[in-house]
């Protein structure tokens, strides 16, 4: 069989307006889940550094269960297991939210824990012996330098979990993938559809990239 | 053990009880029985390991102790860190300058001295701001109010920390080796405002290994080894004439050189 390989440029241009009507839903699950994620993230992360016993254990079984399993299986589980359990249907824009909100949640609540207990332990003794309460030292000494040095991770986490939303499509989400996929099926331009997906996806993180970049450039005058 | 009996009627401002630590198996403090009174400067002395700093951070309950109690300013500090008020009220009470400063690095320096006023005492920004360039001035570092710690020598990261403790006007000082971390040549700067502080009548109690200072500023010098107190009393008599042939051969080796 003879197989000219041609690239067909007319098709991958063509296909970007389409698959531009992914880009809301990916930056919808994507920043929705990882708004949400932040918050569980900083909340069990200071769980799981909590000395009593019964915060910590739970906040470790979270973290250990949603970074040990894949996020696909857990998107999986929320669409079409829940419904089982709450008696109707989940909606797949919800599902794919949670999906990332708790999984990106157990990596966050890590990056936290590491975050707080990188602050040298005189920061803390310092500001207590000033009559500064626990709460205060941890909000004014303690968090804002460990959320500067959390930056980098958070960063990492965060692109990660934008291309996770790509595993998404198969719960039908009208996603970046799951539009290109629905455009092939009708013009079969895959490697030209696909490069422009992965191109978009590129788009997104590397905007990202640049932001933290400054962001840090712009916390690291305050070290 | 030399005996100081305090003056009729000086006001206490600490007094420790039988007070016992423990770190696992080693014995750090053995029965410490020692008080303080208002204006004194107490320098504390002895070998590292010795459980001098330990002794300090006990008073501000930065260590918690297993045995006997302290009692700072009329508040009472109790074993395994209970204590009859919130700790919180003794620590502001109570200043505490350290060997590696423990500026926040993230704050400016004049921050750094208001943070507390403003968050702990409720003074106004305005008024704190003012005490703190006050206190800035005070121990000769105003020039720098804007800067980030960071950006300062250690031996006025170390200034710094002292009016940083100063701008709640506490009733003590804890010093734990303020001149420890610092260059030779930035001693001098940081003993120097400590003086002052000590001329001006605040009580004061600080861990060193400057033994010239301590002779120089101390009321009182206490020679702690192995968690006990050893020998304490004048500066003259301890340094000149010690009783206890532990201070005899720790003296004989610090003061050699």
């Amino acid at each position: 069989m003879d197989v000219t390989f041609q690239f067909d440029w007319q098709a991958a241009i063509s296909s970007i307006p389409y698959l531009l009507t992914g880009i809301p839903y990916t930056l919808l699950i994507s920043f929705g889940g990882l708004a949400i994620g932040f918050l569980i993230g900083i909340l069990f992360g200071l769980l799981r550094i909590s000395p009593v016993a019964w915060l910590r254990i739970p906040a470790i079984a979270y973290i250990e269960i949603f970074r040990g399993t894949p996020v696909l299986v857990q998107v999986l589980f929320i669409f079409y297991g829940l419904p089982q359990i709450i008696g109707g249907p989940v909606n797949a824009l919800v599902a794919g939210i949670a999906a990332i909100a708790v999984n990106s949640g157990a990596y966050i609540s890590e990056i936290v824990r590491g975050g707080v207990q990188s602050i040298e332990r005189g920061q803390r003794e310092a500001s207590l012996s000033l009559g500064l309460s626990r709460t205060q030292s941890f909000r004014y000494v303690i968090w804002p330098q460990a959320f500067r040095r959390m930056i980098p991770s958070l960063g990492n986490q965060g692109i990660i979990s934008i291309k996770d939303t790509s595993l998404f499509s198969v719960i039908g989400v009208g996603e970046l993938v799951r539009q290109g996929q629905i455009y092939i099926a009708t013009t079969f331009s895959a490697l030209e559809v696909y490069l422009m997906v992965a191109m978009l996806y590129l788009a997104i993180t590397l905007s990202l990239s640049l932001a933290l970049r400054l962001l840090e450039r712009k916390g690291l005058v305050g070290q | 053990m030399t005996d100081i009996k305090t003056e009729p009627g000086a006001e206490l401002i600490v007094r420790m009880e039988k007070v016992n630590k423990f770190f696992g198996s080693l014995h750090v403090l053995q029965d410490i029985e020692l008080s303080v009174t208002h204006g004194e400067v107490v320098v504390i002395i002895g070998a590292s390991g010795s459980g001098k700093s330990t002794l300090i951070r006990c008073i501000n309950g930065l260590e918690e102790f297993q045995h006997g109690h302290i009692e700072v300013d009329s508040n009472e500090l109790l074993p395994n860190g209970k204590s009859s008020k919130s700790l919180q009220t003794i620590r502001t009470e109570v200043g505490m300058v350290f060997q590696q400063f423990n500026l926040f690095p993230h704050l400016s320096v004049r921050d750094n001295v208001t943070l507390a006023p403003i968050k702990v005492r409720g003074t106004s920004e305005a008024d704190a701001i003012e005490n703190a360039d006050r206190l800035l001035e005070q121990v000769n570092i105003a020039d720098q109010a804007d800067k980030l710690p960071g950006q300062l020598s250690g031996g006025q990261q170390q200034r710094v920390a002292l009016a940083r403790a100063l701008a709640m006007e506490p009733r003590l000082m804890l010093f734990d080796e303020p001149t420890s971390a610092l260059d030779p040549e930035m001693i001098g700067e940081v003993l120097d405002a400590m003086r002052e502080l000590a001329k001006a009548g605040m009580t004061m109690m600080i861990v060193t290994h400057e033994m010239g200072f301590a002779r120089e500023v101390a009321d009182r010098v206490i020679y702690i080894h192995q968690g006990q107190i050893v020998e304490q009393g004048k500066p003259e008599d301890v340094f000149d004439n010690p009783q206890n042939e532990r201070t005899q051969s720790f003296l004989g080796r610090v003061l050699k050189h």
